[in-house]
């Protein structure tokens, strides 16, 4: 489904991205672990299609079609999504406003009728009960006030209307207490299909209880320097970072 | 012969064709003495630093309309608020179009200034009330000299107006280019309660200059409702000239929605005469182009225990340029004043420019003032946040651009203006998307 060959990236100038080789299939789960400023959200953020982000070499393809010259809206509609580690506060827009936009618009994009308002309404309810948010939040101005775990918890029940068949979650366990991140790992295995794919950026393993990784790579300094299996997460969190600094440096 | 003479040398021609016997005359005679003495203001003058004239006034306008223009309703029925009733006044070429208006004199008039500078029955309150809340700027005394019709309000004591009451002015251009100077008087008595819609509409290419007056008396506890729509074409521009007097407790609010024309001056007066009144100015300009807005507003805080709110929000692409300058002055027996200023800018082109200053005058030692402007771009991390959603560029630009602008319409009490303000910016920005949801 993705597939990464030696990705390049610099932001003004700067290189952070450093040749990533990454291949995720549908129904796999990856997660992507690493110390700070090893270039995980940049890795996200290229994916997504963040303008600031120069591709200087590489490719990034998505069932079987280079997207690095698309749009990050265009990228959207192929159906990549990203749950971003810091949501942006929008003042005036509410979240069902918001959401109503964005389903339309990639219905229009698909040559699709705009979505029934019954259909939609219907659409919203059921998932804003999956992530046992409250009716009246989504009247409320997007990310506006929103505490962390309510801002992770609205990035999940956007991934959960627009269903992409590859969701990558940034950092979306951070500032989110015992109960908030039960029921955002919940919302996320509940949409977890053979068809899908997950990718998961975390610092810690105790996401990864809640969402059980197939492959967890290691991202240090711009490169993947350690693929493995979901055991490869614990023994990062016994023993840190360091010994896999230390291997890369030796 | 340049605009100021040709209007000088008019004003001969339209005193002969009016009756020199009224009190009105003799206002006018000293208006046009202080028009020729200022002259049109310019650049240098502090409060019109950033908006010149002068390409404006170079165009040889025709004063007075030679012939009598006349609309079809279903032509220009999308310029009106037309999905609730109405009283309408309405104007081509500065005459009065009676088959396009609705007005009354049933309990209250709503009808024509020309009526009442002639007519004896309205003399009392012509001398109460006409030229006594505009000042003597040069703009506005050129109106005066000139005033014959416009829109004349009267209101009687405890009076809710059924329906809002709108004012249109149609402009042809039937000639080259013409210039017209409407001139309204609202009086609104005791405890009565109005909403006026105004608009100035050319329906021509070339181009019309407005210098309108609007003078408004709000009486003890009246309340009033004003909304401007200015979403002229791109060669029509408007000097709105409009002063406000509030007595006591009573609740004035005016909205400015300016989407369109060449050049548009907003001088926008309010003048508290009482205790526990509330004035405020909002306005959502959005325009590009070449197109300038100019705000100039004036509270002017007399006595105590009262408040006003100025919320101005504008949008600039293109190399359209805007100004705000909003002056608060408290008066040190105007104790207890709250008043509040925010104008917020996004400047959408690099060629796009904004010049704000607030100006606050307080001379009370007892009172909550508060300004704030600021200038920015569109959020960028915002952009990508939508656009990751599936919300293309064009579309997540509009969206944030509404959201900044859209509290502006929370104070609007009619739904028909509000519905009609979305449809105007969802247009403005080239977008299709259902704001009102």
């Amino acid at each position: 489904m993705l597939k990464i060959e030696n990705l390049h990236a610099s932001v003004e100038d700067k290189t952070i991205l450093k040749g990533i080789n990454l291949e995720v299939k549908a129904g796999e789960v990856h997660a992507i672990m690493g110390p700070n400023g090893s270039g995980k959200s940049t890795l996200a953020s290229v994916i997504a299609g963040k303008e600031d982000y120069e591709v200087t070499k590489g490719k990034i393809s998505f069932n079987d079609e280079d997207i690095e010259e698309l749009a990050a809206e265009e990228r959207a509609h192929k159906g990549i999504f990203l749950s971003f580690q810091y949501p942006v506060e929008i003042p005036g827009v509410s979240v069902t406003n918001f959401m109503k936009t964005a389903i339309n618009e990639t219905r229009k994009a698909k040559g699709l009728e705009e979505m029934p308002a019954k259909d939609m309404l219907k659409l919203i309810r059921e998932k804003s009960e999956l992530l046992e948010i409250d009716r009246k939040f989504l009247s409320r101005s997007l990310n506006e006030g929103f505490s962390g775990g309510e801002k992770k918890r609205n990035e999940i029940f956007q991934m959960a209307i627009l269903e992409p068949q590859l969701a990558i979650l940034d950092e979306t366990d951070s500032g989110l207490d015992i109960d908030a991140l039960r029921i955002v790992a919940n919302g996320v295995n509940k949409l977890k299909s053979k068809d899908n794919a997950v990718v998961v950026i975390t610092h810690y393993q105790r996401l990864l209880d809640h969402i059980v990784p197939d492959y967890v790579h290691v991202l240090y300094n711009g490169k993947i320097v350690k693929s493995g299996t979901k055991e490869l997460a614990h023994e990062l969190e016994e023993k840190g970072y360091d010994w896999i600094k230390q291997e890369v440096n030796a | 012969m340049d605009l100021k003479e040709k209007l000088i040398a008019s004003f001969l021609v339209f005193e002969n064709q009016t009756d020199v016997d009224t009190y009105v005359h003799d206002i006018r005679t000293d208006a046009i003495k202080t028009f020729e003495e200022k002259g049109f203001p310019s650049k240098k003058e502090e409060a019109w630093k950033y908006t010149s004239l002068n390409s404006i006034l170079k165009q040889d306008y025709s004063v007075f309309p030679k012939q009598e223009n006349a609309l079809e309703y279903k032509d220009i029925k999308k310029y009106f608020i037309h999905d609730i009733d109405t009283y309408k006044i309405v104007f081509i070429d500065g005459k009065y179009s009676s088959h396009l208006s609705q007005t009354t004199h049933d309990g209250m008039d709503v009808c024509l200034m020309s009526a009442a500078l002639s007519k004896p029955k309205y003399r009392l309150v012509i001398e109460n009330y006409f030229n006594v809340a505009a000042t003597k700027d040069s703009l506005t005394s050129l109106n005066t000299a000139f005033s014959s019709e416009g829109a004349y309000i009267h209101i009687p004591k405890n009076k809710l107006v059924d329906k809002p009451i709108q004012i249109i002015n149609f402009s042809t251009g039937n000639e080259s280019a013409t210039m017209v100077q409407p001139r309204n008087l609202i009086v609104v008595e005791e405890n009565s309660h109005v909403q006026i819609i105004e608009r100035h509409q050319s329906l021509t290419d070339n181009p019309v200059l407005t210098n309108s007056v609007t003078e408004v008396f709000t009486k003890k506890r009246a309340i009033v409702d004003y909304y401007k729509i200015q979403n002229d074409n791109t060669n029509a521009s408007l000097i709105d000239n409009t002063f406000i007097k509030q007595l006591r407790e009573s609740i004035c609010s005016v909205h400015t929605f300016s989407f369109g024309g060449k050049l548009t001056r907003n001088n926008l007066n309010f003048y508290q005469h009482g205790e526990r009144i509330d004035s405020t100015l909002k306005g959502i300009t959005i325009i590009g182009d070449k197109q300038h807005v100019d705000h100039n507003t004036l509270v002017h805080h007399i006595e105590p225990n009262c408040e006003s709110h100025q919320d101005y929000k504008g949008i600039f692409g293109d190399s359209a340029t805007g100004v705000f300058n909003g002056k608060v002055v408290v008066e040190k027996e105007a104790q207890k004043t709250n008043a509040f200023q925010a104008n917020n800018n996004i400047l959408v082109s690099d060629k796009a420019a904004i010049n704000t200053k607030p100006q606050l005058e307080i001379f009370a030692d007892d009172v909550k003032c508060s300004h704030g402007c600021t200038i920015g771009q569109l959020d960028e991390s915002a952009m990508f946040y939508l656009r990751s959603r599936g919300i293309p560029e064009k579309e997540a630009k509009a969206l944030l651009m509404y959201a900044f602008s859209n509290n502006v319409l929370d104070s609007v009490k009619i739904p028909e203006i509000k519905q009609r303000i979305n449809k105007i910016i969802a247009n403005k920005l080239g977008v299709n998307i259902g704001f009102d949801l």
